[in-house]
């Protein structure tokens, strides 16, 4: 039995300490959200927040999670309203066929709590998430835009 | 809506609750008895085939394509919507299953998403729908006023009767609307009359794609479902001489190893974890049959004995090529070539099935609903009325999700296992990678010859390598063997591929060479290597005489004035007639790919060996133009794609498999190394040309003739890795 920190609920979870949060979140609790892209840490599909910060879930072992540990996931980004960075995504049509997006609208987020105003080029070395429709342009214009109008959320 | 329909299956929704529930207590599939039974109309709340209006003016308009990021779901629902007049804010959209397709004798058309096809080979049919639902949605209106349908107007989903002041909405005679016979003779709105084609709206599928509530393939639950994970001979053709599974089978949650064709075998758990930590315990002994010993060496001496071998597929003729080299004043030749590369699409291959005595139905994303419903068809045992497939919203397709679907016959096999149990099976990254379907593997011999003033008298272009219709649709090559998708973007005619030179004694011509690493249809296909390697030599050619390689293409394009314009307009954007900031250094590409004109100009650097893209401009003259904001994204994406392809993308290949298992080892391009794309649509009206592929044969070309502008290197294998840009 595992005590997680989820989206502001205290979740129990019968799984292996060795599994991979990535697959707790999507089997165990059900968020979905959270996407499997490599297991390897690569893509960073499966980002979500852990104390606030860009984690890749599917390197993340259970048992290195503390039961204190705040986890937001996709699902948990919105406070009432929509996330700053989730309504630049819809303003600016930001997803192609959007697999990669939650994990990128996560690393977004998280950037932006860290540094309110990125330029260009803080963004280019920051997110290093992978998207294979190339919606690259679109996520830097969608981060920008988030900026101005209250990012940090 | 009809519950049979769902176009983001989930556990929630009622109609597949209802199904599993029935299937739980072992009666026959409840929600796909309805099609049994003749006197009940299957869909009493729709219009037309197209079109479902709900009484709360709801607009559902059916997509028989997939959406996987190209926007087709959004720009087919506005041809539709263009015609019926209704209000663009009630849209939705759903997929109709291919097994409905099949039933109403494929009154949705074809349902293959490849090709570029979506919406040109399509936009009639659907315009006629949302034309022909509109009229029966009047004469309903009508009908119930006791005036004629032709003193009727709608717009914005709202029927008026203007000489007696009435009005009312779609809503509210949809019903009726369904009774009325369609109209015999439809005539189409003039292009200049439209206000919903054209328009840069909005996606109609973006919000659940920033809130997680998106389902795809990957995140389906069912009560009861198993996961599955398989491993399958990693040498294509392969076959599982044995497997050891005690180990496997000793872990948490396993409820089963099975053997899957002649050369895979899956681990059925629980939990897909459970499934994947068990299947890497197996101890697979693999017969890789006589393929075991292939390496990238052994495929590249293999295709270069092709460059010179005496038969060939002859794509392009006039002239005689061979005299004119014989004869001419100056020869350049120059031998290229095009690795295996991996779609890659990030969500790995994936489809959950229910098989019983009496049943199958299939969840998958798929590019191609039947190839899907055949794959399942096959693998099942059973007729085609007894199984179908529900369309899931793709993670990326890009060709692999179509012409093949492998998975879907994984899957199928596994669930008969475990009959009615739904059972998900999905691909890790490295068995998607292993088990791509890959972009072709060529070479290219080009040869021109050239008189005294630098004119191109003649030229030889021989590609040598791989065909992907010979090894995965065979029925559709030529009756002679020749596959003439190969000379995508080099034909001499035709509404898709024409080649943009008028070239004197030209020869293109094909030694079909196939190794056993199945290729697949890769997005932008034949036009990628085939545009790398006509612009590239273009741009050879130029130099080698002293010419400027816009002026060079130009005055071989005098027949050819739309790839002259795409191509003109990307060299005026770019500022080709002016000098380039300092230490940028520009390159130029052109093609016809899809039944669109595209070009690309890119800027570059090269410092220390190290390219940076520093600017794209890019033109697409697609005839018409449905979406523009989505027609850049498309175009954007396409330098993604192409750019990843030509700086990084190769499977190498030893002991008859790719090495090449995940993004650590095949690196694609990140946000870091994107450059600004400005793109130019000059929709020149006429014609219906793709926009989801042709670019990304320019991407790399352009960039190409570029970093041979920065540093006088041609680079003439990709990817450009493997070349060092170092000045010596």
């Amino acid at each position: 039995m595992v005590r997680l920190n989820v989206n502001g609920q205290v979740r129990e979870i019968e799984a292996d300490p060795g599994t991979p949060l990535l697959w707790a979140l999507r089997e165990q609790l059900g968020l979905t959200g959270t996407k499997y892209g490599c297991g390897v840490a690569q893509c960073g599909a499966c980002t979500v927040h852990i104390d606030g910060a860009a984690v890749r879930a599917c390197v993340m072992p259970l048992a290195s999670v503390k039961e204190e540990q705040k986890i937001v996931t996709i699902e948990g980004l919105a406070n009432g309203k929509p996330h700053p960075v989730q309504k630049a995504w819809v303003d600016l049509d930001v997803p192609q066929c959007g697999f990669c997006q939650s994990g990128m609208i996560m690393a977004a987020a998280a950037l932006l709590k860290e540094n309110p105003n990125p330029t260009d080029e803080d963004i280019r070395s920051e997110i290093t998430n992978i998207c294979r429709c190339g919606t690259y342009n679109r996520v830097l214009a969608g981060i920008k835009k988030a900026a101005v109008e209250g990012g940090a959320g | 809506m009809n519950k049979l329909f769902s176009q983001a299956p989930s556990p929630s929704r009622r109609g597949f609750l209802a199904g599993v529930a029935a299937v739980a207590g072992g009666a026959s599939f409840g929600f796909h008895i309805p099609f049994a039974d003749a006197a009940e109309p299957a869909f009493p709340d729709e219009v037309n085939a197209w079109v479902v209006v709900k009484p709360d003016d709801t607009v559902v308009i059916r997509i028989a394509r997939s959406e996987m990021g190209q926007g087709t779901l959004t720009g087919l629902a506005q041809m539709v919507a263009e015609e019926l007049e209704c209000d663009w804010s009630k849209v939705t959209t759903e997929y109709p299953t291919p097994g409905e397709n099949l039933k109403r004798k494929r009154v949705w058309g074809a349902m293959a998403t490849g090709g570029s096809r979506g919406i040109r080979e399509s936009h009639q049919y659907v315009r006629e729908g949302g034309a022909a639902a509109r009229e029966m949605l009047i004469a309903a209106a009508a009908k119930g006023w006791g005036v004629k349908p032709s003193e009727c107007k709608a717009e914005n989903s709202v029927i008026t009767h203007a000489a007696s002041g009435r009005s009312t909405t779609y809503g509210k005679v949809a019903a009726e609307a369904a009774k009325m016979e369609p109209p015999k003779e439809i005539r189409l709105k003039d292009p200049k009359d439209w206000g919903v084609i054209g328009k840069s709206l909005l996606r109609l599928d973006t919000k659940p794609k920033t809130d997680g509530s998106q389902v795809y393939g990957m995140d389906l639950s069912f009560p009861n479902m198993l996961n599955a994970a398989i491993k399958d001979c990693p040498v294509h053709g392969g076959t599982l001489k044995s497997v050891n599974s005690a180990d496997a089978e000793k872990e948490p949650g396993v409820r089963g190893v099975v053997r899957v064709g002649d050369s895979g075998v899956a681990v059925v758990a629980d939990t897909f974890w459970q499934a994947k930590l068990a299947a890497d315990l197996l101890e697979i002994e693999w017969d890789p049959g006589k393929n075991g010993e292939v390496s990238s060496a052994s495929l590249a001496e293999w295709l270069k004995e092709g460059l010179d071998a005496k038969e060939a597929f002859v794509g392009n003729k006039n002239g005689d090529a061979a005299k004119a080299l014989g004869s001419a004043a100056r020869v350049v030749e120059a031998t290229y070539s095009y690795p295996l590369q991996n779609h890659a699409c990030m969500e790995p291959m994936n489809a959950t099935a229910i098989w019983t005595e009496d049943r199958c139905e299939v969840w998958t994303p798929t590019q191609n609903g039947e190839g899907a419903l055949a794959a399942t068809i096959a693998a099942s045992g059973h007729d085609a009325s007894k199984c179908d497939v529900h369309k899931v919203h793709l993670g990326g397709g890009f060709g692999r999700r179509g012409a093949t679907h492998d998975w879907v016959t994984q899957v199928v096999e596994i669930a008969k296992k475990f009959p009615g149990r739904h059972v998900k099976l999905i691909w890790t990254r490295e068995e998607d990678m292993i088990h791509g379907r890959f972009h072709p593997i060529t070479q290219c011999r080009m040869r021109a010859a050239l008189n005294d003033k630098g004119e191109l008298t003649g030229m030889h272009m021989r590609i040598s390598g791989q065909s992907i219709v010979a090894a995965i649709v065979p029925g559709r090559l030529a009756e002679d063997g020749k596959d003439p998708f190969v000379f995508q973007g080099l034909m001499a005619s035709g509404k898709e591929f024409e080649i943009g030179y008028t070239i004197p004694n030209l020869l293109i011509d094909h030694a079909m060479r196939n190794p056993h690493l199945t290729p697949g249809f890769w997005r932008g296909v034949n036009t990628n290597p085939n545009a790398i390697y006509l612009e590239c030599f273009m741009d050879e050619l130029a130099h080698a005489t002293g010419q400027d390689p816009l002026a060079f293409r130009l005055k071989l394009m005098e027949n050819h004035p739309k790839h002259r314009a795409v191509l003109q307009a990307v060299a005026d954007k770019i500022g080709w007639d002016k000098p380039a900031p300092k230490g940028i250094y520009r390159g130029l590409a052109q093609v016809m790919g899809f039944g669109a004109y595209v070009a690309g100009a890119a800027e570059v650097s090269v410092t220390d060996g190290e390219l940076k893209v520093h600017r794209i401009v890019a033109a697409t003259d697609p005839g018409y133009a449905v979406n523009p904001q989505q027609i850049e994204a498309q175009v954007e994406g396409s330098f993604v794609y192409g750019l990843s392809a030509a700086l990084y993308g190769e499977m190498t290949v030893e002991k008859g498999r790719v090495v090449e298992e995940n993004f650590n080892t095949y690196r694609v391009m990140k946000l870091a190394e994107m450059p600004k794309v400005e793109s130019i649509l000059m929709p020149s009206g006429g014609f219906w040309g793709g926009v989801g592929e042709p670019t990304i044969a320019v991407a790399a070309p352009a960039v190409l003739n570029a970093v041979f502008a920065a540093t006088g290197k041609r680079v003439r294998n990709i990817p450009l890795k493997n070349t060092d840009l170092k000045q010596a």
